[in-house]
């Protein structure tokens, strides 16, 4: 392990130093100085209340916002210093399932999972469709694939999501709030999915949530943002036991009080 | 007085200087800013629109959304414009007892000005819009954010299909204008105002050059261009949800109207020197 964060690190695979961002001139900091370090091949989750800056903050991690200073390393390339082109190539080590699904509204499910492959494969029309039915099916998508992303359901609309950030074979994988608004069953499908890909493809995950009972099923790792700094960061044990009392009162407060002692 | 005391005075007078300057020349600099904007995105679409993937069938999508979708509208509002200008000719021309020169002066007006604003201004409504519309929704629900991620640039996908399409698509729809004005113009002159057909046709001839159908031609380029360039900018940039997206539409319309009527004097201007 190395303490220099522009150097490629076994363990951290994503670390953020600094990290500041203001919208606009006389706006206020929405990131007022983030340090956080992702570890490699685990489940890491984000917390912190509506409004923080966890959208902000991973936004940032694929290089979709630029810092008004600070910087975030990936395998010790420093994301935004990278030009358009080989930004767009680096890319291509993410996949990323967003908070609204953003699917093709003028694209079937079928067109919407192949389209990473159409883009940026050689693959034959016969191959692309294989791989697009393998996949989902793997996620419970089998007689989907003709519809249209207005004709599914909201879990649904995740899976493909997920389907699609997935055909690529992603490094690491980002997921904007994956629970939010689905229903508990659903919820628990989609934890489900988190945890089965992460072992499955061994991909670093980088969960955005302020669903607990979701965060303590699926995390490894956990931080907590307040205010645009991170409050507190650790294993799911140390957040569990914290004496931090704002992290304490966003895990009570939230109702899994009796999960967590359990 | 004390000089802490005339402190603030002066203060307050610089501000007020400053505010007043401010709110003279705001307008001026957002209007700066706003060209500086699309010739931005401008030579963004020429950097990726010579760049590999070409995609043949989003351009083939766009130009049969701005081409094929707007010939109808265009045929209606093209034949009721050559009409209303025939008329108008004859009654006027009717005074010096010189209705065979109708044709001639639809024709003109036809080929220079009417087919290609009429033409660019429906685009701009029914194009510009649609656009905006499209692109501000795609932006809103972070589908051009997902683009971004698997790598793909928004500006070649969606922004260059659209203004090559515009652009080679707004001159055959005016040139489309431009015939069925022609024929609805023949209609009334000859079949309602009873002026001789075949001097309304010979004063046409004689008068309607290809250089006058090349100058219309050369201005609906621009504004195809121009219109679908800024439909592709309001949307692009639209933030706010759907009421941002109903702003983008209603700027993509105002903007490119008021450009397209800005830049046609300029256009004509300079049309009328190198065209002589």
């Amino acid at each position: 392990m190395t303490d220099d964060p522009a150097q490629r690190d076994d363990r951290w695979q994503i670390r953020i130093r600094g990290l500041h961002k203001r919208f606009a001139p006389d706006a206020p900091e929405v990131l007022t100085g983030v340090d956080l370090d992702f570890e490699r091949g685990k489940v890491n989750v984000v917390i912190g209340g509506s409004g923080q800056g966890k959208s902000v903050l991973i936004k940032h991690v694929i290089g979709l916002l630029v810092p008004t200073s600070g910087h975030v390393w990936v395998d010790g390339v420093d994301v935004h210093s990278l030009d358009s082109t080989r930004l767009a190539e680096f890319r291509r080590k993410f996949g990323m399932v967003f908070q609204t699904s953003a699917l093709f509204d003028s694209l079937t499910v079928e067109e919407n999972v192949a389209f990473p492959l159409v883009e940026h494969t050689k693959y034959g029309r016969h191959e692309i469709r294989d791989r697009v039915m393998d996949k989902l099916k793997v996620l419970g998508l089998d007689g989907a694939e003709g519809k249209f992303p207005g004709e599914l359901s909201g879990g649904m609309r995740k899976r493909v999501g997920l389907a699609r950030a997935l055909m690529l074979e992603p490094e690491i994988i980002l997921y904007d709030e994956p629970t939010t608004g689905l229903d508990p069953i659903i919820t628990e499908n989609v934890d489900n999915m988190i945890i089965d890909v992460a072992k499955q493809f061994h991909v670093t995950s980088v969960v955005i949530s302020h669903d607990m009972a979701s965060v303590f099923r699926i995390a490894d790792r956990i931080a907590m943002i307040h205010d645009g700094m991170i409050e507190q960061a650790g294993t799911v044990d140390e957040i569990r036991n914290t004496s931090n009392p704002y992290v304490r009162k966003f895990i009570t407060t939230s109702g899994v009080e009796a999960a967590v002692a359990a | 007085m004390s000089e802490a005391n005339q402190q603030p005075a002066r203060v307050g007078f610089w501000k007020a200087v400053g505010d007043g300057l401010s709110g003279v020349f705001g307008p001026v600099r957002r209007g700066v800013e706003g060209v500086g904007v699309h010739l931005v995105l401008l030579a963004q679409v020429f950097y990726w629109g010579v760049r590999r993937p070409f995609r043949s069938r989003l351009f083939l999508d766009a130009a049969e959304y701005i081409g094929v979708g707007s010939l109808p509208i265009i045929s209606l509002v093209g034949a009721f414009t050559g009409a209303v200008t025939a008329l108008q000719a004859v009654n006027a021309l009717r005074i010096l007892k010189a209705e065979g020169f109708s044709g001639s002066m639809t024709g003109m007006t036809l080929a220079l000005e009417l087919a290609p604003v009429l033409t660019g201004l429906m685009l701009a409504g029914r194009v510009g819009a649609g656009i905006a519309t499209e692109i501000g929704t795609m932006r809103i629900t972070e589908q051009i954010d997902a683009l971004e991620t698997m790598a793909v640039s928004p500006i070649q996908y969606l922004v260059v299909p659209r203004v090559v399409a515009g652009t080679i698509m707004a001159p055959i729809l005016s040139l489309f204008f431009f015939l069925i004005g022609m024929v609805g113009a023949y209609i009334v002159a000859v079949y309602v105002e009873n002026v001789d057909p075949g001097s309304f046709v010979e004063n046409f001839r004689w008068t309607v050059d290809p250089k006058h159908i090349i100058q219309g031609l050369i201005k609906s380029v621009v504004f195809g261009m121009a219109l679908t360039l800024i439909g592709c900018n309001q949307g692009y940039h639209a933030s706010g949800g759907g009421r941002g997206v109903g702003l983008a539409t209603t700027r993509a319309v105002v903007v490119g109207s008021v450009t397209i009527l800005i830049l046609d004097y300029f256009l004509s201007d300079v049309l009328l020197a190198v065209l002589k």
